[in-house]
């Protein structure tokens, strides 16, 4: 729409790390595939996370929703795993084995008998959350200071001395993953943008993010997103073909509306029953739209203040 | 509006007793976060309009020898665009960091982007004001130089302040629309309408107080204009906002907007009809003055709110995959 960018620099299809300006020689990009189906809910990833990022805890309490004590991804937590106690829906569902724990329920057997009796009459969804490294990162873009870069991993990391904790990329990330951290009082960073580096400092000593060397069943795994997408189709076909209708890839389309994301998930349930939105779209999808409409109106404003002062004297 | 879709709309209200977006989230809690600018921010949209729209009229007076008028226009600026730097500085996470705005020029930001219109502004609407200083110091101060220089340097400075004045208007609308905050950019069509009127129709008001009545006509037509301006593209973004636009009824919300119609409705009727008396003039001003505050206020927090209820988030994406599919690129 506007020559002022590059084609497909705002929306569509893009290796981000190119358009970055890295050269020829620089790594693959590299990202999360977190496997949900799989997630035991052991929070490894919260506490490894928090370890090695030095990330502070300052908001540890039970919500009363289910076993969830972590809130939300935030600047002061940057996995989040999420709980989901859910109802066994009416449509009979096909008991396979996902390796994940399976309840019995506590009733006597002699009131209900019958293979029904085996089943639950409701399911864990857990999911381990974190940022998505977004091909078009919306965080990115609108931040003033270039403090936000996109690595030679393809990942999208703070710089922590160049943040001036302006908040525009609070704002702007459709996933509210990104947050000016406020606590606790003293912390170096308050006050700056925090959020998940993937391990920035371990991917140049060629090692594995902290959470997913944590997670003990492999619900999130580290590695080239080309071949991490690969993986995750693969484990969507196998569940399907297990009868696991459910089952679908989440953020794992170059096409989709964030151009892909560099941690995409495999999920049992709809996005926004995971506190994620069903079908985001970067905001900068619009923005050359948004710059057009502006300059028509500024020069609206002019007009109308010269055409004010053509008119009669009194 | 007739009454048929007003009792459409009553029944609607009624059947709202039961949840009437159905949606689901997790555990009813937000999706994205809301910013975290506080009054700071509503405040300088609002003054960096009146700065605009008064380098506007301060040129036009200028041009026109409306002195009076020119001398408030000049003085307005200058005072609303130092009040807007100070807030944008107040409320960074890091004030001392302020400068690191201007160590890169980013085109994908519109806070980047702004920050080099208004320091673009910024020196022009300085000089001017500081012509108009000058000339108010005793005779005696005006032979040493350099303020001879200084005062001729008004009317160009002025000039070139009033050409880069409306983007220092209209960008802070792109800057609230880029952003994931739903009751922002589901309003990006018309909002910088809404906010370069509102600018407009501030800085005419503040003229219709500052100025004596024999110059102030020009900034009644700016008035009146502005003001309906605003009220029409307020009217038409609250229907192409779709389910976000309830955001900007409720509430505290809600009363800031009526608040925000009804003054800037009654100023640009008194500057219409009884804006050659005095009093009536200054008292369409401050009510055009309060509407335009209102209205920043009413957009910002409205913003805000969407941005803490899932269902903003989750609703209009739901729709948008029930009427389209997913959004995909398709070159």
């Amino acid at each position: 729409m506007t020559s002022l960018f590059g084609e497909n620099d705002l929306w569509g299809p893009l290796d981000p790390t190119k358009d970055a300006g890295y050269g020829e020689d620089r790594p693959k990009r590299k990202g999360f595939f977190t496997d949900t189906s799989i997630c035991i809910g052991c929070k490894a990833c919260e506490v490894a996370c928090k370890e090695w990022n030095d990330v502070p805890a300052d908001h540890f309490d039970m919500l009363g929703s289910s076993y969830d004590n972590s809130h939300s991804l935030n600047a002061n937590q940057w996995r989040h795993v999420a709980f989901i106690e859910q109802p066994t829906r009416a449509e009979p569902r096909q008991t396979v084995d996902l390796g994940m724990p399976v309840r019995a329920p506590s009733r006597p057997p002699e009131e209900e008998p019958g293979e029904d009796a085996e089943k639950p009459d409701f399911r864990w969804l857990m999911s381990s959350d974190v940022c998505k490294h977004c091909t078009h990162a919306a965080c990115l873009d609108v931040c003033p200071t270039g403090s936000l870069f996109r690595s030679e991993f393809g990942t999208v990391v703070v710089q922590d001395d160049i943040c001036n904790g302006c908040g525009y990329c609070v704002a702007a990330c459709p996933y509210g993953v990104i947050e000016r951290r406020r606590a606790p009082e003293g912390d170096k960073n308050v006050g700056i943008a925090q959020k998940c580096t993937l391990c920035y400092d371990r991917l140049g000593a060629g090692m594995t993010p902290a959470c997913a060397q944590a997670c003990p069943t492999q619900s999130i795994q580290f590695g080239d997103v080309d071949e991490l997408r690969e993986r995750a189709d693969a484990r969507v076909a196998e569940l399907h073909e297990a009868g696991i209708m459910d089952a679908r890839l989440y953020g794992n389309d170059p096409d989709d509306g964030i151009g892909g994301a560099g941690a995409f998930f495999l999920l049992l349930d709809e996005p926004e029953v995971y506190g994620l939105p069903p079908d985001p779209v970067v905001t900068t999808h619009d923005l050359s739209r948004m710059f057009h409409r502006a300059t028509t109106a500024a020069a609206f404003m002019l007009a109308g203040a010269v055409v004010s002062f053509l008119g009669r004297r009194r | 509006m007739t009454h048929v879709q007003q009792g459409r709309r009553r029944r609607g209200a009624e059947r709202s007793m039961v949840p009437e977006a159905d949606f689901t989230s997790y555990y009813g809690r937000p999706i994205v976060k809301p910013s975290p600018w506080e009054a700071d921010i509503p405040a300088y949209l609002f003054a960096g309009g009146l700065a605009a729209g008064s380098s506007l009229i301060a040129a036009g007076a200028d041009l026109t020898g409306r002195p009076t008028l020119r001398r408030a226009g000049r003085l307005a600026a200058v005072g609303a665009l130092g009040f807007s730097m100070a807030a944008l500085v107040h409320d960074l996470g890091k004030p001392s960091r302020f400068l690191n705005m201007l160590r890169t020029v980013k085109l994908t930001s519109p806070m980047s982007v702004g920050t080099w219109i208004l320091s673009t502004y910024g020196p022009f609407a300085g000089a001017a004001a500081a012509a108009e200083v000058t000339g108010l110091l005793p005779e005696r101060y005006g032979r040493t130089s350099p303020l001879p220089l200084v005062s001729w340097l008004g009317r160009p400075a002025g000039l070139v302040a009033a050409l880069t004045a409306p983007p220092v208007a209209a960008y802070t609308a792109v800057l609230l629309a880029d952003t994931a905050t739903p009751a922002w950019h589901s309003a990006y069509k018309e909002l910088p309408f809404v906010f370069v009127a509102s600018g407009s129709a501030a800085a005419a008001g503040l003229g219709m107080i500052a100025a004596p009545t024999a110059e102030t006509a020009p900034v009644r037509r700016m008035a009146v204009a502005g003001a309906l301006a605003e009220l029409a593209m307020e009217h038409r973004m609250e229907r192409s906002m779709g389910v976000t636009a309830e955001t900007l009824h409720q509430g505290k919300v809600g009363r800031l907007m009526r608040a925000a119609k009804v003054l800037t409705a009654a100023g640009a009727a008194g500057a219409l009809l009884a804006g050659r008396s005095r009093v009536v003039a200054a008292a369409s001003g401050a009510a055009l003055l309060l509407g335009s505050a209102c209205t920043r206020f009413g957009v910002f927090e409205a913003g805000q709110e969407s941005a803490k209820d899932p269902k903003y988030t989750v609703v209009p994406q739901r729709e948008r995959l029930e009427r389209e599919g997913p959004v995909r690129y398709h070159p």
